[in-house]
């Protein structure tokens, strides 16, 4: 087996050293009537040809995003990544490294988490940064039990635009925790008075820019009134290229930012893995979950990294642990703070306004449609349709036509009634004539 | 044993007689400096062209002040990072002995194939019919799972091994619930990882402490005396953190059920049994699989991981959305409640359907393995654990050491009595011969561990290179030649780093420094 190298006679030789007569014998505290005596009923090993046929196989049976026109969107989007990303994350010492534990043989971990720290609070608008969480959705679950701690409330209010997979991961933490929480309604067109929906005794309120529908939300009045009643105001952003255009949920009032970073550096992957931003201010950092990569200096006085407050952490602390979570993102992390660095600011404000400018003109070939309506005032580079009819059978003929046509509201959230919507996306990697070719499809498919 | 062409260093020699240079580099040991430092605002590695005049449709929310973000051409992008990534230890680059995290060989196919457009260019809402084949790969990684462990049911959308133990105690939870039999305590051994208490705890759980015996297994009396209707569950790493098998842990489980409450096995060290024993079989209700560990994975230096949770006939109907379910037309999703076969989900664990790229990974790698590569994979793992512990048994204090280990072998500080050194010290000084350290410290339960865990992926070669350093370090110490651990790492890109310093005033970001106010005229 080509990723075993011990040959017979090694083993044969070690099993001399170990005193065992046979390797079932290092076995044996297993008990005898449950060990397997036959092989697993699996197929047996296969060269590095067959196995790329085989995965080959099942490749194909999918349609890859990039050979039709593609606007899937609602928390994850296609954009352009440069080679240099995929070049560098492979690069062995990063690929194959464990968590920085033994820092003076992890610099390059540790630096790179140092800087990808800075990166997300600049972007977001705080003052601190984590070293990255799974994905949004759970750093979205993270930040409503930090809120908890930090106001020694229980009830968080959901704003009725945050997307659905998300309120759903905050739901089944918080229920099997046993902590309630309130869920508004959505509002396709843009959200009611969020801040006059924040209760006295609500730990925070989580409200998503741009929301599910792709409105923009002026964060300013609701962190005012979550402030004033002791409540924190949680900003989640799924779509981080927003942030180059823009104003960060930090500057307008955000008490916690969280994010997925998936759209910076990182393929679709369909759903995974992907990066979670965690970002809040200074004065809050102890009560953050998640690795934290601080600066010191070595024996010789050189500057150097190290993972720093771990006291928050499950393997200190344990039960009195902030999180269980033990790992963060790394390669991810990675991948976005390279592609971020290539980008800079000058890239990233480019990069939004490309997409900002794709989606209105995207707006503008829909709307001009008979029978369809385009529902947001504002967005970013995704927005709400209405159809006539069933959108979620809209999207499968698009799909039968070559057109990954977007999202049906409905498949998020069955039970919400809006089944006549479809939420689109266009990024930079859209073409005038994929979203010519959306339209001329969609027409062909309207009553 | 081979040391040839090494060039022997005579013990004791560190030479400071060279120069030191002006840039601070060292041949190949180059400084780099903080993106900050050399990157500029105004710089950009990626060409794209401003698009044409359009009216913004922000709602008035455009950002109004820079973000202070820095950018790099890339042949600048390109260095920054190699030269960070030299600064580190990965698995391609020595033995990564480390204790209960699997540190064995990342296969390159298994890169190649989660590159393939048609799973990393697939979005997770696109419409079921065009993502046939990505449901496909997930069918089939839980069907080897399965018959791996002679479970009923894979929750597949857990993140990493937290997130599984999470979505395992939640399954649990929510049976316990429907069965209207609210329970507040959860058992953890005291060799188990944090990540069990903490979960428990997250829960709202109380957790009791279970004392391991003198053998450093758990005694099925000490659970049975603990057990009570109020216990919930009994959380296990089998094989244990101190790398042996809980040899009665079908007396514990049936104990366990016999209470009403349910047995949760921490999966982290599957790789010693795969093929081996099922643990279905032992009356596991719930166990999460590191993907990252015992199917090769990449770590990433700290993810992304992945943990799937294998889950008993008892347990399957709790299973999280989404779920794939295959019918006459072929594979769909399920991804809400309203269906028969969701109807009792615990809830969602994540946005979408977990890490679609380690599963394509972690099939590559049972493909390759096939039944018969899988089982030699564990088997090659213990005996080289085994292997170290017989060798190194005369000079290091291993304890426990009556039973066979399963695939890392624990060793504890009694041996550095009166060297007035520490395991950290010996941790350091094994930097300097070019090994990633054991895991130090844990497990809790023995004084000053040292969890060593070779893998399957080291020769015999590589395996007798290792022991000799570290039989060669044994009797340094013994000989009171501390300066060559009390200083180590002499050799690294940093040497001891202030750990203290750093959380006393951390400094988490880095921040502009203050204009030098210019000079008088």
């Amino acid at each position: 087996m080509r990723y075993l190298p011990l040959t017979p006679e090694d083993r044969a030789e070690m099993l001399a050293r170990v005193g065992a007569s046979a390797v079932d014998d290092l076995f044996a505290d297993i008990p005898a009537d449950k060990r397997l005596t036959d092989l697993p009923d699996l197929p047996l090993r296969k060269s590095e040809m067959a196995v790329e046929r085989t995965l080959a196989r099942l490749a194909a049976r999918n349609v890859p995003a990039g050979s039709v026109p593609f606007f899937v969107g609602a928390g994850a989007y296609r954009h352009h990544v440069p080679a240099t990303v995929d070049h560098l994350i492979q690069r062995s010492e990063f690929l194959t490294s464990y968590t920085p534990y033994q820092p003076e043989i992890a610099q390059g971990t540790l630096q790179y988490l140092f800087e990808f720290q800075t990166q997300v609070a600049e972007l977001t608008g705080m003052e601190v940064a984590n070293a990255s969480m799974y994905d949004g959705s759970t750093a979205a679950a993270e930040a409503v039990l930090m809120a908890h701690r930090l106001t020694r409330r229980d009830t968080a209010v959901l704003a009725g635009n945050l997307h659905p997979h998300y309120a759903e991961t905050i739901a089944t933490v918080c229920a099997h925790a046993g902590q309630p929480i309130r869920a508004l309604s959505p509002n396709p067109g843009g959200e009611d008075d969020l801040a006059a929906a924040i209760e006295a005794s609500a730990s925070c309120i989580v409200v998503q820019t741009p929301d599910v529908f792709g409105n923009l939300v002026d964060l300013r009045p609701i962190a005012e009134k979550a402030h004033a009643v002791g409540a924190l105001l949680i900003a989640v952003v799924t779509e981080a290229v927003a942030l180059g255009l823009v104003e960060p949920p930090g500057a307008q009032g955000a008490d916690i930012v969280v994010g997925e970073g998936q759209s910076i550096g990182n393929a679709l992957n369909f759903g995974g893995p992907y990066v979670g931003l965690f970002a809040t201010r200074q004065k809050f950092v102890r009560q953050m979950p998640g690795r934290l990569a601080g600066e010191t200096v070595d024996a010789e006085g050189r500057r150097g990294f190290v993972l720093t407050l771990s006291t928050r952490e499950q393997h200190i602390r344990r039960e009195k642990a902030t999180s269980n979570i033990c790992t963060n993102s790394g390669l991810c992390a990675l991948a976005f703070t390279i592609h971020l660095s290539l980008l800079g600011e000058a890239g990233l404000t480019r990069l939004a306004r490309i997409n900002h400018a794709a989606a209105c003109d995207f707006a503008d070939r829909l709307a001009a449609l008979d029978g369809v309506s385009v529902l947001n005032a504002c967005f970013f580079n995704e927005f709400t349709i209405r159809v006539p009819g069933d959108a979620a059978a809209l999207v499968e003929r698009l799909a039968q036509k070559g057109v990954l046509g977007g999202v049906p509201y409905s498949r998020l959230a069955p039970a919400a009634g809006f089944d006549d919507l479809i939420l689109v996306a266009a990024t930079e990697t859209t073409t005038p004539e994929d979203r010519a070719a959306y339209a001329a499809a969609l027409k062909e498919l309207l009553p | 044993m081979n040391r040839e062409g090494r060039g022997a260093t005579a013990p004791g020699a560190i030479s400071n007689s060279a120069p030191a240079t002006f840039t601070g580099n060292r041949a190949l040991d180059l400084e780099e400096g903080l993106l900050f430092e050399i990157g500029r605002t105004e710089v950009t590695g990626v060409d794209l062209d401003e698009p044409d005049a359009f009216a913004l449709r922000l709602g008035g929310l455009e950002r109004t002040a820079p973000l202070g973000l820095p950018g790099l051409s890339e042949p600048e992008a390109m260095r920054h990072y190699v030269r960070l990534s030299r600064m580190n230890y990965g698995i391609d680059s020595g033995l990564f002995p480390l204790g209960s995290c699997t540190m064995k060989h990342n296969p390159r196919l298994n890169e190649r194939m989660a590159r393939l457009s048609g799973f990393a260019d697939l979005h997770p809402l696109q419409p079921v019919s065009t993502v046939q084949g990505a449901l496909g790969l997930i069918d089939e990684l839980c069907r080897w799972l399965l018959e791996l462990t002679g479970m009923a049911a894979v929750a597949f959308t857990p993140k990493a091994g937290a997130h599984g133990e999470l979505c395992g105690m939640m399954a649990i939870k929510a049976a316990l619930a429907a069965r209207g039999d609210a329970r507040s305590v959860v058992l953890v051994p005291e060799s188990a990882h944090g990540t069990n208490p903490a979960t428990a705890a997250l829960l709202g759980y109380e957790v009791r402490s279970i004392p391991a015996r003198a053998d450093g297994t758990v005694d099925p009396e000490s659970v049975k005396a603990a057990l009570s209707p109020e216990v919930a569950a009994l959380m296990l790493t089998n094989p244990n953190t101190c790398g042996l098998f809980e040899r009665n842990v079908v007396e514990i489980a049936a104990a366990v059920h016999e209470a009403g409450a349910y047995f949760y096995a921490d999966g982290a060290n599957f790789n010693a049994i795969l093929g081996k024993v099922r643990i279905g079989d032992l009356g596991v209700d719930a166990m999460h699989i590191n993907l990252h560990k015992t199917f090769s994975t990449p770590h990433g230096g700290g993810g992304p991981g992945a943990g799937p949770v294998v889950l008993s006939p008892a347990l399957a109907p709790f299973a999280p959305l989404p779920a794939v379910v295959a019918d006459a037309d072929g594979l769909r999703l399920v991804e809400t409640t309203d269906a028969p076969e969701t109807a009792q989900a615990l809830g969602r664990m994540c946005a979408f359907h977990g890490q679609m790229g380690m599963f394509v990974r972690a099939l590559s790698w049972m493909l390759s393995h096939g039944a018969d590569g899988m089982r030699q994979a564990s088997e090659d793992a213990v005996l080289s654990a085994n292997y170290i512990r017989a060798s190194l048994m005369d000079l290091m204090s291993a304890p426990f050491a009556t039973r066979p280990a399963m695939h890392e072998a624990l060793f504890d500080d009694a041996w550095l009595e009166g060297t007035g050194l520490t395991t950290l010290d010996v941790a350091k000084a094994l930097i300097d011969e070019g090994y990633h350290p054991m895991t130090v410290y844990f497990p809790l339960v023995v004084h000053g561990a040292m969890l060593i865990e070779p893998t399957e992926s080291e020769s015999k070669a590589s395996l007798d290179l290792f022991i000799a350093a570290l039989r060669d370090l044994a009797l340094a110490a013994k000989a009171g030649d501390m300066a060559r651990f009390q200083g180590a790492p002499y050799y690294a890109p940093r040497r001891r780093l202030d750990e203290t310093r750093a959380a006393r005033a951390p400094v988490l970001r880095w921040t502009a420094p203050a204009p030098v106010p210019r000079a008088a005229e």
